[in-house]
């Protein structure tokens, strides 16, 4: 599981440019589905038909998404520097010091203009990509080109330390699901969204496109377990957190009670979390059409957005467990 | 340039008041199409058919009917109005401006409310500014307001209030005119500049299989600034989207029309991304999604009584629209996600 996540974490994709992450992750479910598409926006969507049960199971969609955040060139100067805009979330304080990466391997530092001492916060209208170029005839990239924050892959006994876990990690625990996942009742739609970083976009027409009946996205949260943290309820290392409620979503009773008696009835740790900013893909999905009944089971993440993610390696071994455990059973 | 396009670009239309644009459009494509229909929410539609009748492929162009002005929310009796905008007014162009107002096109001015003129603050928020209209009758709350401004050919440039979007009217009425192998429904959107609304739903009904929004797009290239991203530049031809607030474009169709150009000579530029918001963010998110991507005219002083466009722009946007439309864009997409 942990090689897993170190290689989906290596590999480029910010919201919009996915499809080298949709390739590696398409390699890795061709054994374990019975069908898999790409839709118009670029969401993977693998198809597993029900192996138990006399026909009542549900089309339950699990999300997790491909993108992560990064930064778009807008114009590169006479000198070769480039201007940028972000993609996603992207928290300026973060990027004096980060290192980003384009598609075709290309470094970038960030650079602020003026003297090198400031104390200026930092806007993104002062700062520019240092992409190694002498000229902007020597530049390997071009207005529109995309690059994503990279550290590199670390761990600390369990802890581990990557600039994209969000949701690298959720798109690992989907994989590990189909893979342990013995037989179920359910017709299983993993999604492997594009653009939700950017606003649950892909999410938004996958829902539509597949029309399930029950959704679960996969994907990071925040925790208050660290130095003066705002106060929450959920921390590294003490289970998979079965959502109740975002900014842009109420959790429906059932599906965390399917969750909940599927970690109980398992021994399963697990958490409740309350998050007081942010959103899933299953808010998309759940006002999709006539609306689906939606949950989510979060990774708790810390310095979420940041160049340097950390995450409990348990954490997600538990996310799997608990989820083949609810999609083995009946949903109710 | 044309007279179509005087005309659009005098004619006023406010977000959700957009009949005078409408009738306009109606009466200069009725013998260009095979169907034309209004919906529910006022978006026209018009529908040509493709000379391949053995594909089916139907490609959505997209400009919006609506531009940018403001509702008038009471009629104070000393012959002054309360006003909010409708779609994004840059308040520090407001004061002393002339606009119209209502049906009857009443005369008006924007002051400075007096209290607010005492308050030493240089920029008044829109909720401090009135319009004089010399105690003109008649006007009631929910009158549009648009600014007094009319068409003229300004140096090698062309002026406007409302290039933003009538001259995507403009070029979508002279794509209609000509003949394609896919099946063209060209939407002309109501309430795009206060929150895409109008295109979305065009897009659920008309269900294609790719669109390409047609707009007027900020400038900034005068004066001439520190070596840093324009918006777009006047001249330098059609300004293509990768990314914007709203979208991240379909890259297959960024460089099907980038191809395009080159194949035929026509210059293009991006525009800078992540600035601004389009049609194709509603358009792109209807029911199982849709490929889509804008491509615009550079306009300085959008969003001003005097919009500023290049017409040698204008006529390579068509050109490129047009010529993208008998090729690789009237055809069915590639299926795989290759990105090469």
């Amino acid at each position: 599981m942990r090689a897993l996540i170190e290689e989906l974490c290596s590999v480029f994709g910010p919201s919009g440019d996915e499809a080298l992450i949709r390739e590696l992750i398409g390699q890795h479910l061709t054994e374990l589905v019975d069908e898999i598409r790409t839709d118009r926006l670029g969401n993977l969507i693998a198809v597993r038909r029900p192996t138990a049960g006399n026909g009542d199971g549900k089309r339950i969609m699990l999300a997790a998404h491909m993108d992560e955040i990064g930064v778009m060139v807008t114009h590169v100067d006479a000198q070769g520097f480039c201007r940028f805009t972000t993609i996603g979330g992207v928290s300026t304080n973060t990027l004096i010091g980060s290192r980003v990466q384009f598609a075709n391997g290309v470094e970038g530092a960030f650079g602020m203009e003026g003297s090198p001492l400031s104390r200026e916060r930092p806007t993104p209208q002062k700062l520019f990509l240092d992409v190694g170029a002498k000229s902007k005839e020597d530049a390997a990239v071009q207005i529109g080109d995309t690059a994503v924050f990279r550290s590199s892959f670390g761990a600390v006994g369990d802890r581990l330390f990557a600039a994209n876990l969000d949701d690298r990690i959720g798109c690992a625990i989907l994989i590990q699901t189909l893979r342990e996942l013995e037989s179920s009742p359910h017709e299983i739609l993993a999604v492997f969204t594009v653009q939700e970083e950017v606003g649950t976009r892909g999410a938004a027409t996958a829902g539509y496109g597949l029309e399930p009946e029950v959704v679960v996205a996969i994907d990071v949260t925040a925790t208050g377990d660290f130095p003066e943290a705002t106060p929450m309820e959920v921390a590294l290392g003490k289970g998979p957190a079965i959502k109740i409620m975002d900014r842009r979503m109420i959790v429906h009773p059932k599906v965390r009670g399917w969750l909940e008696n599927a970690a109980k009835a398992n021994d399963i740790p697990y958490q409740l979390e309350v998050l007081e900013f942010g959103t899933t893909d299953a808010s998309a999905v759940q006002i999709s059409r006539a609306g689906v009944p939606a949950g989510t089971v979060s990774i708790p993440c810390r310095y979420i957005h940041t160049p340097s993610q950390v995450a409990d390696l348990n954490d997600a071994r538990q996310a799997v467990s608990l989820l083949a455990h609810a999609l083995g059973g009946e949903f109710a | 340039m044309d007279e179509l396009l005087e005309k659009l670009s005098n004619a006023r239309g406010v977000a959700g008041q957009e009949g005078e644009v409408r009738a306009i459009l109606r009466e200069a494509l009725f013998e260009h199409v095979d169907e034309l229909s209004v919906d529910s929410i006022g978006n026209l539609i018009a529908r040509k058919k493709g000379s391949d009748t053995a594909r089916s492929h139907r490609v959505m162009l997209a400009a919006h009917m609506d531009e940018v002005g403001g509702i008038v929310m009471r009629a104070n009796s000393d012959g002054t109005l309360k006003f909010r905008s409708v779609g994004g007014l840059d308040p520090r162009i407001l004061p002393g401006k002339r606009v119209r107002i209502g049906e009857e096109k009443a005369p008006g001015v924007i002051l400075r409310a007096p209290h607010a003129a005492r308050s030493g603050r240089r920029v008044m928020p829109i909720s401090d500014l009135l319009i004089d209209t010399g105690g003109a009758g008649g006007i009631k709350p929910g009158d549009m307001i648009t600014f007094e401004s009319s068409y003229e050919e300004y140096g090698a440039l062309l002026k406007g209030k409302s290039f933003d979007d009538r001259v995507g009217c403009y070029m979508l009425v002279e794509l209609l005119k000509g003949a394609y192998p896919c099946e063209l429904v060209g939407v002309f959107t109501v309430q795009e500049e206060i929150g895409l609304r109008g295109a979305g739903v065009a897009a659920y009904a008309v269900e294609p299989d790719a669109a390409v929004a047609l707009e007027g797009t900020v400038a900034d290239d005068l004066p001439r600034q520190q070596d840093i991203s324009p918006t777009t530049e006047l001249g330098k031809g059609p300004a293509i989207s990768v990314m914007d607030r709203s979208a991240h474009a379909d890259r297959r169709l960024v460089r099907i029309l980038a191809e395009t150009a080159a194949a035929h000579d026509i210059p293009w530029q991006f525009k800078q991304p992540g600035v601004g918001g389009t049609d194709v963010g509603s358009i792109h998110l209807a029911r199982g999604g849709v490929p889509a991507v804008a491509v615009a005219v550079p306009c300085r002083y959008i969003h001003t009584p005097a919009a500023l466009m290049d017409p040698a722009d204008v006529k390579n946007t068509i050109r490129l629209v047009s010529n993208a439309l008998s090729g690789p864009l009237g055809r069915p997409l590639r299926a795989e996600w290759s990105e090469e």
